[in-house]
């Protein structure tokens, strides 16, 4: 992936596996949010090869490629909120999708009850504070049920009641719908209790990728150990 | 009669016209309504979808476009109608269509002058929504479509102000209907009110024969209603508004 | 999102219902007689429209002939202008001058004399120019420009401007500087912007005596006949200029306006309202 002339990430080679949750770690301006946005489909590749379930998508058009990231969902660390009500917010997934009416009604309020928001469907989205913005937000992600979640630092910005809200909501869709995740964040202590896999990117170069476990007892790059203990500035 | 007396007459007076439904003012206020309105509705019509091509679509003469929107903005009334008249008049190239001094004429002088001002206006509302909302409707699976829809309602109230201005600049605007439309009234009213009802005179252009004639009281009964005409649908847009 | 939509179009619709409801409440039966009835265009001065009698005479014409009479006011020159466009079937000005030219280009035929007035000079009452012993209509330019009393001009190539111009050059003045105001505008008007700014000004007896009761300005200097000579001509558009013209109904109207019962209410128009007509019949006068 290039914008202008500088390339932002290189050399990525990654394969992320049903179900797992990968978390992808780095500093700001490593790149996280450029491959998510790939990942995502939102933009192209400058060159290499992307795949989604054995689909090789580099010749595929808009719709082809709509029709997949209509399997996925992404959420943004500022949630961009829709100048409507909690709940037509929530459905929107739902009614582009031409889901009925039943259909609807309950899932959204699966959904807001999820994230803790029920009760709240009729009021105005905008009238939302910062952390029950990101919570419908990600109620608004899942109603549909998507088979993989991109999570772009999605509690960065949220205080530690509202950022364990969101860990317990991740826990709670993998072991209920057994969705794949990929979060991207730098907090580390995050990335101990709730990932599976870890990739650590630096300068646009995905310099490590490994369990958990390995990655916290034995790192394969120094440069992972060093982010890792806080000893790189980001 | 001092000019404070002409005012008090003329507040008097409005209210004598209005409650009394004086049949010739009523026409006036009735041509006023039809022919601003149509031209705003046709002017939406082409405005905001125009709107939407600009800021969804990257064509060829985009730019140009974007320009002449906005040096449409403040065209001047007056010139835009010497320009339907003289394309109008029977010399005149669309002189075959028969349609100077009636008021299609006067809809199409309005439609000239408001479109640009509703596209312009839309344009800007449109480009206040965030991009990041756009990237949403991506992410949650929608379509090019989707994110236009959703587009068209985030810029709602931008919108909707853009045709309330739109028709607020028809309704208040004299210089190319009286060209165009002749300020028009059949028999009978021309002497003073009462008699005669409106074909081409609208609140404004009859503010200006009324005033021409010295009769400054009428002209300012006119000019009451005109503004009530104005406050009432501003009124009822708010009113639009917060029911969201 | 259908809300909208929904909502949008529920008010263009009841937008358009209620000035549709306004309308035909309005215009009743009259609106039937208005669809089939034939309409003669006619394009005329603000002086004839101000005071009142076009509304007479065409109400007569218009209940003889079952059609309607648009009338479209404007100062001479530019009625002029829409008659020779085409945008109207006939015009009723007063500039023999222009008139003369128009037929002569071939715009108009039919050229009939209706009536005739005398144009007055109005001012302040005080008069500081002293204009009420003139000798004449340019010995009384003459004192206004001596003193530089504010004087508003038409300034729109009306008939009255016109007189006004050869006025100024019978006189050998060239009127210019801050007291000589153009107003650019009708005869009303150009009398407000007198009244407000106390000056003198030439204007038609008509539309003066429509006004007299709302201002302050008085007729100071009159009864010049060869000066404030103001003569009233119909003109039909030449049809074979435009196809479209509605040349029966206009050559109607000249002979209407030239018939007796036309000539009777010009004369006796505004003897009740002003205790003295507007205008004189010239029908059998001999052309000017």
């Amino acid at each position: 992936m290039s914008i202008g002339k500088k390339d932002i990430l290189k050399n990525i080679g990654l394969t992320i596996y049903r179900g797992e949750l990968f978390a992808l770690m780095g500093p700001s301006g490593a790149g996280k949010t450029t491959l998510l946005r790939i990942l995502n489909l939102f933009d192209d590749p400058a060159s290499g090869d992307l795949m989604f379930g054995g689909m090789l998508l580099n010749n595929s058009t808009f719709g082809e490629k709509n029709n997949i990231r209509r399997r996925m969902s992404m959420l943004f660390q500022t949630p961009a909120v829709f100048n409507t009500s909690v709940f037509d917010n929530v459905a929107y997934g739902l009614k582009i999708r031409k889901a009925d009416k039943d259909t609807i009604e309950k899932k959204v309020g699966n959904a807001l009850s999820i994230v803790g928001l029920a009760g709240k469907e009729k009021q105005k989205a905008l009238t939302l504070s910062g952390g029950e913005a990101q919570r419908m937000a990600f109620a608004r992600a899942i109603v549909y049920d998507p088979d993989v979640l991109l999570l772009d630092e999605p509690t960065a910005n949220l205080d530690p009641a509202n950022v364990a809200k969101i860990e317990e909501i991740i826990k709670r869709i993998r072991s209920e719908h057994g969705t794949t995740i990929v979060i991207a964040t730098h907090n580390i202590y995050q990335v101990k209790r709730i990932a599976d896999r870890v990739g650590i990117l630096l300068n646009g170069e995905l310099i490590e990728v490994n369990s958990k476990e390995g990655i916290f007892s034995s790192p394969l790059d120094a440069r992972s150990s060093a982010f890792i203990n806080g000893e790189m500035i980001y | 009669m001092s000019s404070v007396d002409f005012l008090f007459e003329g507040i008097i007076k409005a209210f004598d016209l209005i409650i009394g439904l004086d049949p010739y003012v009523l026409s006036i206020t009735g041509v006023s309504i039809r022919v601003s309105g149509t031209a705003t509705i046709l002017a939406a019509l082409t405005a905001i979808p125009l709107a939407f091509a600009l800021s969804f679509l990257d064509f060829r003469g985009r730019q140009v476009l974007i320009t002449l929107v906005n040096t449409g903005m403040g065209l001047p009334p007056v010139f835009v109608g010497l320009f339907i008249f003289v394309m109008l008049v029977p010399a005149g190239p669309l002189g075959f269509l028969r349609m100077i001094f009636t008021p299609e004429a006067m809809i199409i002088a309005q439609y000239i002058l408001v479109t640009p001002i509703i596209t312009g206006i839309s344009l800007a509302a449109i480009k206040a929504v965030p991009g990041s909302i756009i990237e949403t409707v991506y992410t949650l699976g929608g379509r090019e479509m989707d994110a236009i829809i959703v587009t068209l309602r985030e810029a709602k109230s931008g919108i909707i102000t853009a045709i309330l201005a739109g028709l607020g600049r028809a309704l208040a605007e004299v210089g190319a209907i009286l060209i165009v439309g002749g300020n028009i009234a059949y028999t009978g009213s021309i002497g003073g009110i009462g008699e005669g009802l409106s074909y081409t005179r609208t609140l404004t252009t009859a503010i200006t024969s009324e005033t021409s004639k010295g009769d400054i009281s009428t002209s300012i009964a006119l000019g009451i209603i005109l503004i009530s005409l104005n406050l009432s649908v501003n009124l009822l847009a708010n009113l639009i508004q917060r029911r969201d | 999102m259908k809300n909208l939509f929904a909502k949008i179009i529920l008010f263009s619709i009841l937008l358009s219902l209620l000035s549709g409801c306004i309308q035909q409440t309005l215009t009743g039966n009259t609106s039937q007689t208005v669809s089939t009835a034939e309409e003669l265009r006619l394009s005329t001065t603000t002086s004839t429209c101000d005071t009142g009698l076009l509304d007479i005479l065409n109400k007569r014409f218009e209940e003889a002939n079952n059609v309607k009479v648009l009338t479209i006011c404007q100062g001479t020159g530019k009625a002029i202008a829409t008659g020779e466009l085409g945008g109207a079937d006939a015009v009723m000005v007063h500039d023999v001058r222009s008139e003369l030219k128009a037929v002569a280009n071939g715009s108009f035929i039919d050229r009939s004399y209706v009536m005739y007035n005398y144009f007055i000079i109005i001012g302040p009452v005080s008069d500081p120019a002293g204009i009420r012993d003139a000798e004449n209509a340019t010995d009384a330019f003459g004192r206004i420009a001596a003193i530089k009393a504010p004087f508003i001009s038409r300034g729109d190539e009306s008939g009255t401007h016109k007189m006004e111009k050869s006025i100024w050059k019978a006189a050998n003045i060239t009127p210019a500087g801050a007291w000589y105001k153009s107003a650019g505008k009708g005869m009303g008007d150009t009398i407000t912007t007198a009244e407000i700014m106390e000056g003198y000004t030439l204007s038609d007896r008509g539309t003066y005596l429509a006004m007299k009761d709302r201002i302050k300005l008085r007729i100071l200097f009159e009864s010049d006949k060869e000066y404030l000579f103001n003569p009233y001509h119909i003109m039909a558009v030449n049809p074979d200029r435009f196809q479209d013209v509605k040349y029966e109904l206009a050559k109607r109207y000249v002979d209407f306006l030239t018939s007796a019962s036309a000539q009777d209410i010009i004369r006796d128009y505004g003897k009740d309202r002003y205790g003295e007509g507007l205008f004189i019949p010239a029908a059998d006068a001999s052309d000017k």
